[in-house]
């Protein structure tokens, strides 16, 4: 029950916030960041109260029947892996919620509104186990983040808005397709409909239809993710977005994308995803050492931070794909880690165009010496973002290294020259923007307590990953076994067949 | 014919015996709120009496109509969409100077028309319930003989639909020439198997021409978008909804699925399907009026219908029933805010009307957010499982190059609603003129439409079971 609950705070809270706009302009802040600090806490309950029991894979779980004439249920469960993404959306929500604190001035309960239910779709993506209610919510995410780009973005909103929708929702449509060809598919052998994660798992497909259904769901996952030819949304949106929508389509709105390949994708389809190895491996690091060039030659400093995006989700393509454990390790804490250091970035770059109303790197400067908190501040998650050892970066990207490397010693070593790229961008940008002689005058505040508290949670979240990650590590533990089972019994199954 | 039989008629009865009140009502007094209270009444009636006549289906009346489970479930439908398009009038017609009463006597005429064709199965009941909604229509289209858009919308529908009616007859009289029957069940059965097919296939073909035409698939729904822009907004949604459902109804019960799958029936269908998705989805990318991008729209969406049509699974009637009723719901809502932001000038339907309208109506605005997400097919929607169910029974069937088509132009669909929602959450403009009140019969009607679009869209399984109980047995 409280896997239901937690999304039911968020949309009502949502609904709450939006109501309470008409009283009062800092009333739909405190009501959202209420609700979402409690979701905080009750999914910490979660850990605390699991199910240890060897029989049970989940923590927790609700199944419901919802529309039995297609036999989809409403099936919520958390193990590991989604524990992990659950804790990270409501720790970046709160992040979303404090950055918009002063920058979102107008229309503030509808913005409080489409912030909690686009929290509240994504949560239901990690803890939706039956294939319908997953589409259902994944569709869903995308409308309220829509609005937050659409409505409070900056110049070329309605462009860029537009342009993710159509992407989004395209490749959802294909997904959509596969979805129902495993549907019928899995009628066929064995007479029942259903959507279930659980029973769709074994499904027994012919290699061509395994490859074609795999491939629809790729694309999906590969458009969010983002994987390079599909990719060209992302700097559109998370340029023109407000800092909340960047926060949290980086943090958050990428990482449904790797959950879908973890959860989806390798589990269901474990022979196909194998033959596609190549090319997505391929793909991944295309994606590492072009995010990281482009990252290299841009002005526009969110523009920048989104370029890098492309480049340390393609680690974790990497490490997905390169079938071990150390790779799918540090898969999973790139994705977490990613979420804190660039959501970072994201509200260090939103409050500076806060303070200096542009995100022109060619009009910035010497703003050490103005606000040298910001600056030290965007320092340090630079440096977490070229990978400097001690911080969580730096762990995910090593690991999918140390993994990718017993996969494909050539591949290993283009993908640590995106690495070595990420030092040439996070410096430059450093170098232009915040050293160098002051060209302007301005006199601005340095960060507030509410940005200094924002910061620090997210420093310690990364010093925290960087020197101790194994807690992490060993939540995921399970979660890990249970996809290499996956991988594997098909795989043998299929060598003892003549 | 005895009294079960005429019991059996009773919505339809009811229907006609309405028509002649309303119009001996309005012989005796001319009375706007009287009209529409006894076309209302009368519609009321023959609605709960779907009811009443449910225990006695199936029921052959005559050789003309069959009065099923499936007629019921059509009948229905028509009848209560027939019931907002009334209540939606009111509104709209009060607005305006003039007498309004003769629309109801239509308007009844009209559902009388397509109640008739729901029931049909035999070709004398087919035309003669077709003829009694077109002639209703014309006088519905041009409503308003002062405006010049309405006058030749009205003209043009009346020419067009009576060239169709031409093809239609010269194409029955072939089929009758061939087989010697007009009753649908004995023309399929007569049909398989049959080698010379040089007079059944022109006459398919010459009938399908006359009820693609009603459809307004492409290539005979050049009609559609001039009609839906000249006609009052209520008419509209009108002959967008209820006329086209009852074709529908109608051509899966005269193409059964062992006709739609003989080669050369599939192919024209496939040609007529694909054309209209493309044409509807990319003709309505560069329309700035409402009403017109939703007769696109209309377009695009009888060609998603006819790739569930084309599937014949078993789940195609489920599925087009189902989806007919989320379109009939989601068009009804479009037209409804369409007609209630009318001013006695002109109809609401300039995307410029819609600027800013959710921050000064902020719950019109997310009705019709929600109507537009409909249409496209986003989830939390009856539109979404609507569509889902047609890709379901496509897939079923392994449609897979129509279900691909059906994606890719509902993407490209995206665009265009996506552009009236941008809209309407825009910045309000400067110059804003007064909006105009909603009444409560308007409200109520919209408040309902509402309801159902994101109850059956979250959860439709007791939709679900009503047409598996009802329409099940088809196929």
């Amino acid at each position: 029950m409280i896997l239901i609950l937690l999304i039911a705070i968020l949309l009502l809270g949502g609904i709450l916030a939006a109501i309470s706009a008409r009283w009062s302009t800092v009333l739909p802040r405190w009501i959202s960041l209420v609700a979402i600090a409690v979701d905080l806490v009750l999914a910490a309950r979660i850990w605390a109260g699991r199910l240890l029991s060897a029989s049970n894979a989940w923590y927790d779980e609700v199944d419901w029947n919802w529309v039995p004439n297609f036999g989809i249920h409403f099936h919520l469960a958390v193990d590991g892996l989604s524990f992990l993404m659950l804790i990270l959306t409501f720790f970046i929500g709160i992040i979303a919620v404090l950055c918009s604190w002063t920058e979102i001035r107008e229309k503030i309960g509808f913005f409080h509104f489409n912030l909690m239910w686009v929290l509240a779709g994504i949560a239901s993506v990690f803890l939706a186990m039956d294939l319908f209610l997953f589409y259902f919510a994944w569709e869903l995410m995308l409308i309220p983040m829509y609005f937050l780009i659409v409505i409070w973005g900056h110049e070329r909103r309605v462009y860029a808005g537009t342009k993710f929708f159509l992407f989004t929702q395209c490749s959802g449509l294909l997904m959509l397709i596969a979805i129902l060809a495993l549907y019928f598919i899995h009628h066929q052998t064995t007479g029942v409909y259903t959507f279930q994660y659980s029973e769709l798992l074994g499904t027994r497909l012919s290699s061509s239809a395994e490859l074609a259904i795999m491939l629809g769901f790729f694309v999906a996952f590969a458009v969010k993710l983002p994987v390079v030819p599909l990719h060209t949304w992302l700097p559109d949106a998370h340029t023109e977005a407000p800092t909340a929508g960047s926060v949290i389509l980086a943090g958050l709105l990428l990482k449904t994308g790797g959950y879908g390949l973890l959860r989806f994708v390798i589990p269901l389809f474990p022979h196909a995803a194998h033959k596609f190895t190549p090319v997505a491996l391929a793909l991944a690091v295309i994606g590492i050492i072009y995010g990281a060039v482009m990252a290299f030659s841009q002005t526009d400093l969110k523009r920048l931070v989104a370029y890098t995006s492309v480049s340390h989700l393609g680690f974790v393509l990497l490490g997905i794909f390169s079938w071990n454990a150390l790779a799918l390790q540090g898969a999973i804490m790139t994705m977490i880690c990613h979420g804190l250091s660039t959501g970072a970035l994201f509200v260090l770059v939103g409050g500076l165009q806060e303070r200096i109303h542009t995100r022109d790197l060619n009009r910035m400067g010497g703003l050490w010496t103005v606000v040298p908190r910001l600056s030290a501040s965007a320092l340090f998650f630079s440096l977490a973002s070229l990978g400097l050892p001690g911080l969580g970066d730096f762990v995910g990207e090593f690991l999918v290294l140390l993994g990718s490397y017993k996969v494909s010693v050539a591949l290993t070593v283009l993908a640590t020259f995106g690495i070595l790229a990420s030092t040439f961008y996070a410096l430059r940008m450093m170098q232009r923007a915040f050293f160098g002689p002051r060209t302007n005058s301005w006199q601005l505040v340095d960060l507030t307590p509410r940005e200094l508290l924002m910061i620090s949670a997210m420093i310690l979240g990364l010093l925290w990953l960087g020197f101790y990650p194994q807690p992490v590590l060993n939540i995921f533990a399970p979660a890990m076994h249970n996809l290499q089972h996956e991988v594997q019994t098909p795989a043998a199954a299929l060598r003892s067949q003549p | 014919m005895n009294a079960t039989d005429a019991l059996a008629l009773l919505p339809l009865l009811l229907l006609a015996g309405t028509a002649v009140v309303v119009m001996l009502g309005i012989a005796v007094k001319r009375s706007h709120e009287l009209t529409m209270g006894l076309a209302l009444a009368g519609l009321a009636a023959s609605f709960l009496s779907i009811f009443a006549v449910a225990r006695l289906v199936p029921r052959q009346v005559t050789s003309l109509l069959l009065i099923d489970g499936y007629a019921l479930f059509y009948l229905g439908l028509i009848v209560a969409s027939a019931t907002a398009v009334a209540v939606l009038s009111y509104q709209y017609f009060a607005k305006h100077d003039g007498q309004h009463e003769e629309l109801y006597l239509l308007l009844v005429l009209a559902t009388l028309g397509c109640a008739v064709l729901v029931t049909s199965i035999h070709f004398a009941s087919f035309l003669l319930g077709l003829e009694i909604l077109s002639v209703s229509l014309y006088g519905m289209v041009a409503y308003f003989t002062l405006r010049g858009q309405a006058l030749e919308a009205g003209i043009k529908y009346l020419i067009l639909a009576s060239a169709s009616a031409a093809f239609l007859l010269f194409g029955m009289a072939l089929i009758y020439a061939d087989t010697g029957t007009m009753a649908f069940s004995s023309i399929a059965d007569l049909s398989v198997g049959k080698s010379n097919l040089a007079l059944l296939l022109p006459g398919i073909a010459l009938t399908v021409t006359g009820i693609g035409f009603k459809l307004g698939v492409v290539p005979f729904h050049l009609w559609t978008p001039d009609v839906y822009e000249g006609a009052p907004a209520p008419v509209s949604a009108f002959v967008a909804t209820t006329s086209k459902t009852a074709l529908v109804a109608l051509l899966l019960r005269f193409l059964t699925a062992g006709t739609r799958q003989s080669p050369a029936v599939f192919f024209v269908f496939s040609v007529i399907a694909v054309a209209s998705m493309c044409a509807g989805n990319l003709l309505a990318l560069r329309q700035n009026n409402v009403k017109r991008v939703l007769a696109y729209s209309s377009i695009a969406h009888f060609g998603y219908i006819l790739v569930a049509f084309l599937a014949a699974a078993t789940m195609a009637p489920g599925a087009i029933a189902f989806y007919l009723v989320a379109y009939t719901v989601t068009v009804l809502t479009a037209f409804g805010i369409v007609t209630v932001l009318s001013t006695s000038e002109a109809d609401a339907a300039d995307l410029e009307d819609y600027r800013g309208l959710f921050w000064r109506r902020p719950v019109l605005a997310s009705i019709f957010t929600a109507v537009l997400l409909s249409l496209a097919g986003i989830p939390a929607t009856m539109g979404f499982i609507g569509k889902f169910y047609i890709l379901a029974s496509g897939a079923n069937a392994s449609a897979w190059p129509l279900i691909v088509v059906l994606v890719l132009t509902s993407v490209i669909g995206l665009f265009y609603y996506l552009r009236i929602v941008v809209t309407l959450f825009s910045a309000v403009p400067e110059r804003q003129s007064a909006m105009p009140r909603l009444a409560w019969g308007s409200a109520f009607v919209l408040g309902a439409l509402a309801f159902l679009l994101i109850w059956f869209g979250v959860y439709p399984a007791p939709l679900l079971n009503l047409i598996r109980a009802t329409i099940g047995g088809l196929n």
